[in-house]
């Protein structure tokens, strides 16, 4: 029989007050990281009560007749075994309990650099679960989808005119997705042509999907690297363009926060030696409002709605990520398409040219439902305001910590995101690693860390257009503190987080015991 | 503009710590012709209460599951969705979360992983799971690719009654590495044809692909394909698309799978038109390194608190670049969530009712049918939730008719398979109203007597 | 930094003893250091015949993969299988109890390309500067 009142001690040891002593030599407070209350939580099997339910099913309303009747018992299986049994209480205090252990863009600034953590608008989450929308079987019937595919249609006509491409297909699952199904693309391209050629130039300050798409699209990748200015220069890539090379990928702006300038001349070395130009999207949120992808010899990019258009990241997904073409690319893009018929829309399957399908369906409809929406609230008014604004508050974090932290690419504004390094710390034998952990402490999320890897020690900032100006500001103070702090008590910043629900985690334990699933012990 | 908080006087002050008079300023290094004069050929901003008006106008149009009954499943299901789920991924910390590559700040997100990679090693009976793929389709289609760098060969067996648009996927997946795939059709039983698949076996292969119950709703006699599968030096890969199943179905670990795909939709996600829906990933713990996407494992914090992280990253495209094991990035994370409380909800006796509810409702409506003149069962195999009828009459003809009484009749089979005219695959769930079922034979059988 | 006098070594790091025509290789203390804690190892087949420069292995900390190159052309006569379950031994004792793979030497001529302990010194010293 299990105990049903906790004991005093035991229910002591389910609440940490997150205070922690050493906090108490602080005199200022910087950034909204504070004191709470934080609840343990067991795993879901470790509370099972055998006979509890949390279910609520209709009554079976036909003549039950034996299972083995209709299907041989050697198929069938006894219990799921292992399965949890619980009350619905239990269930949402459970993942109740364990949201208060995240941190979300809702509670606070998440500069992760190349992910464009900007505000999630809650009307767009009311919108996705309209009836007409959230329950619409994929193969009903076109005429019984007419107001789904117009939704669509009109989203890629935004997206059109966003990149300054000619067609766009919304089916790629996330950026990922978005980049192998731009490559598949641009093999089908070149197969036409009578060659699917050898490589890809992708400069080494790519995102690593880029040169992992690459691979499975087949293609070998010709890793460049980026010159003193800290972008793809056209020298380099015309030294290297030849007829095996399939296409150059880039990303614009780039991973360091640079425009790449050279971009026209690079294009142009490109299309004259008969290749492809592909730019991955990820950082198209500087573009909005200031240029167009389509204007700069660009034939393919993949858009991340998650990033750019808002959508929520969800903990790691979902994400949408839609290929934007040039018009001689129109035919090779995944099926189905959608086409007008009359006043109203069909799908239409016929596409011999077509690279096929890279999923069932028609890719992650619900992100597109939060994307147009997105892009109607915000009107072409707002949208031309993003780029500016994300921009505006990068270069604003970069001049503020300039002081502090080293800038490797220090000779011109940046455009959405700026990386830092932690070599002015050296000295203190601080670290990135450090610098991102006592961030918690002050309640913001670190920006990305050790990426892009051409950059040792990277600190890459994306404040994003949705941060207000005391918001950044106050992520400003939070960041002098620490480069304080290294100074005059590294140890503080060796061992933070100090306030978070656990502290930095054996990482060498977890890879080599790999233990990836609960089991009854 | 209520998403973007700055006010002209801030902006200008903003400006002047960087030196600058002007947001043009900051763009000066993007050469000159790049730079827009326009505005964007978007329509103008719209208010909250404009917008949804404009949306429900468009959703309206739709044919949803309030608005029609449907007979129709095919890799995308009808089920009945626990409110709290919807209540529980609307919360911030879950929803507006990134990745998580901070572990200390994302817990949450983290342990509820843990919980799912559990819940699908215990109804696949595998011993590792990863964090979710896309979708099924390309789950599976990252199966082939995994069981060809495991075995090294450019050749994989694959079921013709594998759902099709898995297949066309896998197409797309494989089609320039120079793979062979070699599809193997069904018998009378609308299983595996076995003659047909041991003679694929003669030259060697990666893998066979199985799914269990398979797109005709036939429930595949797995023991006999793993036997099969495995005397060739095969791996034996099954997917399932329709896993409420597994609540009644022995799972395809025990027998002997070496991997399983799955799509996660049923499980507490709405139809959606298709996305974002749940790509399910298990396999033998053996090929640990070879798995792609993300994996979750517990450790402890300095102070030995339990805790859990991203672990075995090396197989990821951020580590290891052209030689990942993957290109994918992103899980499902959010609805990774979703299934993880809806399983939870069901648990252990819940999802077992939940399936005896729809092999019941499905198999009674089959019975049903059987008794209408003109409809015939091309398939002898047992069934769970969906199977396959053939009529006598034009099938487009029928299914407009139910449409005219709120019914989606089912999925014209022709559409997928030329060789299947007027035949329909018909899915009952716990959500077919019994009422739309006295519909559909009415309506079936005036059409009959027009004829 | 750990160097010991009697071995040869790469730049990619990787050192190699030569008795007779059978080398024992490893990777070099520094490079245990770069990597940190190890989690695992991928070692070659017995038998495989290896070109100079090309793979004979992977050693993966929690975020990094390192691949180990063949010093040398040869065949994989034995490995140490017992670092499958024991990587931490690569960072606690990389000359000794960790060796990694012993190969049946083509030309034992080919270490003279290597560089020795000094010069190896040396190059560890400008790497890093």
């Amino acid at each position: 029989m299990p105990e049903l009142t906790p004991s005093l001690t035991s229910f002591k040891e389910r609440v940490h007050p997150m205070s922690k002593p050493e906090e108490k030599t602080k005199e200022k407070k910087v950034g909204p990281g504070r004191s709470g209350l934080q609840l343990e939580e067991p795993l879901l099997f470790e509370q099972s009560q055998k006979g509890r339910r949390a279910d609520s099913l209709p009554k079976l309303d036909v003549e039950a007749q034996p299972i083995e009747r209709w299907i041989p018992s050697a198929y069938l299986r006894q219990e799921i075994e292992g399965f949890p049994e619980l009350s619905e209480p239990q269930v949402i205090r459970h993942f109740t309990r364990m949201s208060q252990w995240n941190y979300g863009i809702d509670l606070g600034a998440y500069p992760l650099g190349s992910c464009t953590m900007k505000y999630n608008p809650r009307l767009n989450e009311e919108i996705a679960r309209l009836a007409g929308f959230a329950h619409l079987h994929p193969l009903v019937p076109e005429t019984l989808a007419q107001g789904a595919l117009q939704l669509m249609w009109e989203l890629e006509g935004f997206l059109s005119e966003i990149t300054g491409m000619e067609a766009v297909s919304l089916q790629p699952s996330a950026g990922a997705q978005g980049e192998l199904t731009g490559l598949k693309i641009i093999r089908r391209y070149h197969e036409q042509k009578g060659n699917p050629r050898k490589k890809v130039i992708v400069p080494d300050s790519a995102h690593g999907t880029n040169p992992a798409s690459c691979a499975l699209a087949g293609y070998e990748v010709m890793e460049e690297f980026i010159g003193k200015k800290g972008i793809l220069e056209a020298k380099t890539v015309a030294e290297r363009m030849n007829e095996e090379v399939a296409a150059v990928m880039l990303t614009n702006p780039n991973t360091l926060g640079l425009f790449e300038k050279e971009i026209l001349e690079i294009s142009e070395i490109v299309h004259r030696k008969g290749g492809l130009v592909y730019c991955d999207g990820a950082n198209l949120n500087a573009m909005l409002g200031v240029c167009k992808p389509g204007k700069m010899g660009v034939d393919v990019i993949q858009l991340n709605l998650h990033k750019t258009f808002s959508t929520p990241h969800g903990g790691g997904g979902p994400g949408s990520g839609p290929v934007a073409v040039k018009k001689g690319l129109e035919p090779f893009l995944p099926i189905p398409r959608i086409v007008k018929k009359g006043t109203g829309f069909a799908l239409n399957f016929d596409r011999p040219q077509s690279i096929g399908r890279v999923r069932s369906f028609f890719g992650n409809f619900g992100m597109m439902v939060r994307a147009y929406a997105y892009i109607r609230t915000l009107g072409c008014e707002g949208l031309a305001q993003v780029g500016p604004l994300a921009v505006l508050n990068a270069n604003y974090i970069r001049e503020r910590l300039r002081p502090y932290y080293h800038l490797p690419y220090d000779h011109e504004p940046c455009m959405h995101e700026c990386v830092f390094t932690d070599k002015n710390q050296e000295t203190y034998g601080i670290t990135t690693l450090d610098i991102a952990k006592r961030l918690l402490d002050y309640g913001f999320h670190p920006p990305t860390i050790y990426f892009p890897l051409v950059v040792s020690g990277a600190l890459m900032i994306e404040p994003t257009e949705t941060e207000s100006p005391e918001s950044v500001e106050e992520f400003v103070q939070a960041m002098i503190a620490i480069a304080k702090e290294a100074e005059t008590n590294p140890q503080l910043l060796k061992d933070a987080p100090h306030r978070t629900k656990v502290r930095r985690l054996d990482e060498v334990k977890a890879a080599r015991e790999l233990k990836l699933r609960w089991q009854s012990t | 503009m209520r998403y973007l908080p700055h006010t002209s006087e801030e902006i200008d002050r903003m400006l002047k710590t960087l030196g600058l008079s002007k947001l043009e300023d900051l763009f000066k290094e993007i050469p000159p012709p790049l730079l827009e004069k326009g505005a964007l050929q978007i329509p103008e901003a719209i208010s909250e209460p404009e917008l949804l008006e404009t949306m429900k106008k468009m959703e309206a149009q739709n044919g949803s599951t309030d608005r029609y009954a449907l007979f129709l499943g095919a890799g995308a299901y009808s089920h009945y969705i626990p409110s709290h789920i919807s209540q529980l991924l609307l919360r911030s910390e879950f929803m507006t979360a990134y990745t998580p590559y901070q572990p200390e700040v994302s817990q949450g997100t983290l342990q509820a992983i843990f919980e799912f990679q559990t819940l699908i090693c215990q109804l696949f009976g595998m011993e590792i799971a990863n964090a979710s793929m896309y979708d099924g389709a390309s789950a599976t289609a990252e199966a082939a690719l995994m069981a060809m760098r495991i075995q090294q060969i450019p050749r994989v067996l694959v079921a013709k009654s594998l759902h099709p648009q898995y297949r066309e996927t896998l197409q797309t997946y494989t089609t320039h590495l120079g793979t062979e795939l070699v599809e193997i059709g069904w018998d009378r039983s609308g299983a595996l044809d076995e003659e047909e698949l041991k003679a694929a076996t003669r030259e060697p292969a990666s893998a066979l692909i199985v799914q269990y119950p398979n797109f005709f709703g036939v429930v595949e006699p797995l023991d006999r394909w793993a036997k099969i599968a495995h005397e060739s030096n095969m791996l034996f890969i099954v997917a399932v698309t329709e896993p409420t199943s597994l609540g009644l179905l022995k799972p395809p670990g025990a027998f002997d799978a070496d991997i399983v795909t799955g799509e996660g939709q049923a499980f507490g996600i709405p139809l959606s038109f298709g996305g974002p829906y749940l790509g399910l990933f298990a396999s033998k713990k053996s090929f640990v390194r070879q798995i792609p996407g993300r994996l979750v494992g517990e450790t402890i914090d300095r102070e030995g608190n339990r805790a859990f992280v991203v672990t075995l990253a090396t197989r990821e495209q951020h580590i290891r670049r052209a030689k990942a094991t993957s290109n994918i990035c992103t899980n499902q994370g959010l609805f990774a969530l979703a299934a993880t409380i809806y399983l939870a909800t069901l648990g252990k006796n819940g999802l077992r009712d939940l399936a005896f509810l729809n092999l019941q409702r499905a198999s009674a409506f089959r019975k049903e049918l059987e008794e209408l003149p003109g409809i015939e069962f091309p398939f002898s195999g047992s069934t769970f939730n969906e199977f396959v009828i053939r009529i006598d009459s034009d099938v487009d003809r029928l299914l407009q008719r139910l449409l005219e009484k709120r019914i989606v009749g089912g999925l014209d089979l022709g559409r997928f398979y030329p060789q299947f005219q007027n035949h329909l695959l018909v899915t009952v769930t716990e959500t077919t109203p019994k009422e739309a079922w006295k519909n559909w034979k009415e309506t079936y059988l005036q059409g009959a007597r027009h004829a | 930094m750990n160097v010991q006098a009697d071995l040869k070594y790469t730049k990619d790091h990787e050192w190699i003893r030569l008795e007779g025509k059978q080398g024992t290789i490893g990777i070099t203390d520094h490079a245990q250091e770069e990597l940190g804690d190890i989690v695992y190892v991928e070692l070659p087949a017995v038998g495989q015949q290896i070109q100079k420069s090309k793979s004979l292995g992977v050693v993966e900390s929690v975020k990094a993969v390192s691949e180990i190159l063949a010093p040398v052309n040869g065949k994989v006569v034995e490995v140490n299988s017992a670092l499958n379950g024991k990587p931490e031994q690569i960072n606690q004792d990389p000359y000794g109890k960790a060796w990694m793979v012993k190969m049946e030497v083509a030309n034992p001529s080919d270490l003279d390309d290597l560089m020795n302990v000094e010069d190896y010194k040396k190059y560890v010293q400008e790497e890093k500067a």
